[in-house]
């Protein structure tokens, strides 16, 4: 899958109590949590965002909170994608669970620079920057949470799981 | 090769032999703790699968503990999610409002979580379990619901970094102080995917509640776990609270660690973190006239009995300075009776500080002591985060609680020697 998109410039160690403060937490409304991200950055920061943008940040994305509703505001404001040097274990788990793509990459972030377009092949994790013509290799997504974001997050794929168990569990009955 | 700690807890609910870092493993789990945050989303994923079944009601503990009692209608309604979801699964471990306490605090106290456990939570300091030799990390709501519907979750198994404290602690410093300064050698991401492993004849003398202080902000370091090889500090606490029987496990001699740190203990001070992040720590003798507005002792981080008997201990004969706000919040209802009962409220009344039920509260900028535009609190919480006590230009400094006490009475952020009259 290749996602094509404009850069959003962030610094080292963006916190969820950025991404999203609690005190928009509280509901469960999605939308809700898109138009408050990164508000303790730039208030107007939804406002700007076109769908498909990529966020590409430093070390230590997403630090904090085990709050799901970060990759998920991140995700309503349109954003298709987050590249950083590394990622807070906790938001790494969240972002594929909920379907958030995310890459590591060591030397994308020195060299892309906001406003600039780039591609993301999520399959071999080539970044390629069209503005300046050069490609980066990100660490490819890990086997495992490929096919989480094939099935569509983690509750989908546990889902198709119980379900395969279901059938099998009725083909023994119905085979003996 | 020998394994740590945090390998054979997990090898040993993933039923294999041996694990090593960076294994991917199915693990058993054993406790799985949501709150009013967290569960009413994991409630939304269920309801959007259609499923309605808990894999074993007795392994589950639902505590509202964030913004509780209710602060508006949303909490309310997101409590009252998660009370008829406990009712309707007849959840063993529910603590309405009355009996909880903050979950990090109340569960250690009432002995639902143990050695050798693997616990998630729908909390990023469920990392604080691992004071108690226990793997426990913190998820998001996808993972939670996947626990609370299976008792399983899959983990990448993480590479482990020693911590070794010797020497002998100075007086006013416990084990906040040592987080904070270690969070302050290695960065908020100096552990980033690794369990933290705490060590030494420092550690062997620390009480459990500076090892749950310790183990707590491990996630601030990064980890995804702080533990604690489980011995008779362990067990005495233990004693008359474990709830079933528990597994002791140690790390071999011979196991492999990422790094070893060792710290001589003995020149460290009170540490202040200050804005915007956990490591920004300096040494109280290094900080200079910084006024507050507010401070705040509480949190799973320092709400208990020891803390507040600390805070008691300076605030003695002393009075909150003009125009400050001392909040105190004891983390669990256990912890708010011992304290009346050691007559430490009246030492809090009569500091003018107010005594508030407990709740996380303030410290995630939710009620009990939200910081205005341009205020500055001092707190013996976890984050100092932009915006993480109210307003986005407001600023939170970390402390341990005898410096949040002395800082009270002085209005600006002062060390505990400045003021305490024992």
């Amino acid at each position: 899958m290749i996602l094509r998109g404009r850069v959003w410039k962030f610094g080292d160690d963006v916190d969820t109590d950025v991404i999203i403060p609690v005190r928009y937490c509280g509901g469960t409304d999605p939308r809700e949590f898109g138009k408050h991200c990164m508000e303790g950055i730039d208030p107007e920061f939804h406002k700007k965002v076109k769908p498909g943008d990529i966020i590409v940040a430093s070390k230590n994305f997403g630090c904090g909170s085990s709050r799901e509703p970060a990759p998920i505001a991140i995700k309503m404001t349109g954003i298709s994608c987050v590249i950083a040097r590394t990622f807070a274990r906790i938001f790494y788990r969240n972002a594929f669970n909920v379907g958030l793509p995310i890459l590591e990459c060591a030397d994308a972030p020195d060299y892309i620079k906001e406003g600039h377009e780039i591609e993301v092949n999520l399959d071999t994790g080539e970044i390629r920057d069209l503005f300046l013509g050069r490609s980066f290799q990100a660490k490819p997504i890990p086997p495992f949470m490929q096919e989480l974001v094939r099935d569509g997050g983690l509750m989908n794929h546990l889902a198709k799981k119980l379900r395969k168990q279901g059938d099998q569990a009725s083909e023994k009955v119905s085979g003996g | 090769m020998g394994m740590t700690i945090t390998e054979k807890i997990l090898a040993s609910h993933s039923g294999m032999e041996r694990v090593s870092p960076g294994d991917l493993i199915n693990a058993k789990i054993d406790i799985a703790m949501g709150h009013d945050l967290s569960t009413p989303e994991a409630i939304d994923t269920f309801e959007r699968m259609g499923i309605d079944q808990v894999f074993d009601r007795e392994k589950i503990v639902l505590v509202p503990d964030h913004f509780t009692p209710s602060k508006d209608i949303k909490s309310a309604e997101s409590c009252k999610r998660m009370r008829e979801f406990a009712k309707r699964h007849r959840i063993t471990h529910y603590y309405e409002v009355g009996e909880m306490g903050i979950a990090h605090a109340l569960l250690p106290e009432k002995g639902i979580v143990l050695p050798g456990d693997v616990v998630v939570g729908g909390d990023s300091h469920t990392c604080t379990y691992g004071a108690l030799g226990a793997f426990a990390t913190g998820v998001g709501s996808s993972d939670l619901a996947a626990a609370i519907l299976t008792g399983e979750l899959w983990f990448k198994v993480p590479e482990s970094m020693k911590f070794v404290y010797h020497g002998k602690l100075q007086k006013w410093v416990d084990g906040k102080d040592l987080i904070l300064y270690t969070i302050g050698d290695i960065g908020v991401d100096g552990a980033l995917y690794r369990a933290m492993e705490f060590t030494g004849e420092v550690i062997e003398r620390l009480p459990m509640s500076g090892r749950l202080t310790m183990a707590n902000m491990a996630i601030e370091a990064g980890a995804k776990n702080g533990i604690f090889q489980p011995d008779e500090v362990t067990e005495a606490y233990l004693r008359g609270r474990a709830v079933r029987p528990y597994r002791r496990f140690e790390s071999d001699t011979d196991a492999l660690y990422a790094e070893v740190r060792e710290y001589d203990v003995s020149q460290i001070e009170p540490q202040v973190a200050f804005p915007h992040l956990p490591s920004n720590t300096k040494p109280i003798s290094q900080v200079e006239n910084i006024s507050i507005d507010q401070a705040v002792i509480g949190s799973c981080t320092n709400g208990r009995i020891e803390d507040l008997r600390v805070a008691a201990q300076v605030l003695r004969e002393n009075k909150v300075a003009p125009y400050v706000r001392l909040i105190i919040i004891p983390a669990t209802q256990e912890v708010y009776r011992q304290a009346m009962q050691e007559g430490l409220f009246e030492i809090f009344l009569d500091a003018k500080a107010v005594i508030s039920t407990p709740t996380c509260g303030p410290c995630v900028g939710g009620h009990m002591g939200v910081l205005a535009k341009g205020e500055r609190a001092i707190s013996t919480t976890n984050r100092n985060f932009v915006g993480r006590m109210g307003h986005p230009e407001s600023e939170v400094y970390l402390s341990n609680p005898a410096v949040a006490a002395a800082s009270a009475v002085k209005g600006r952020i002062a060390g505990p020697e400045e003021v305490a009259r024992s």
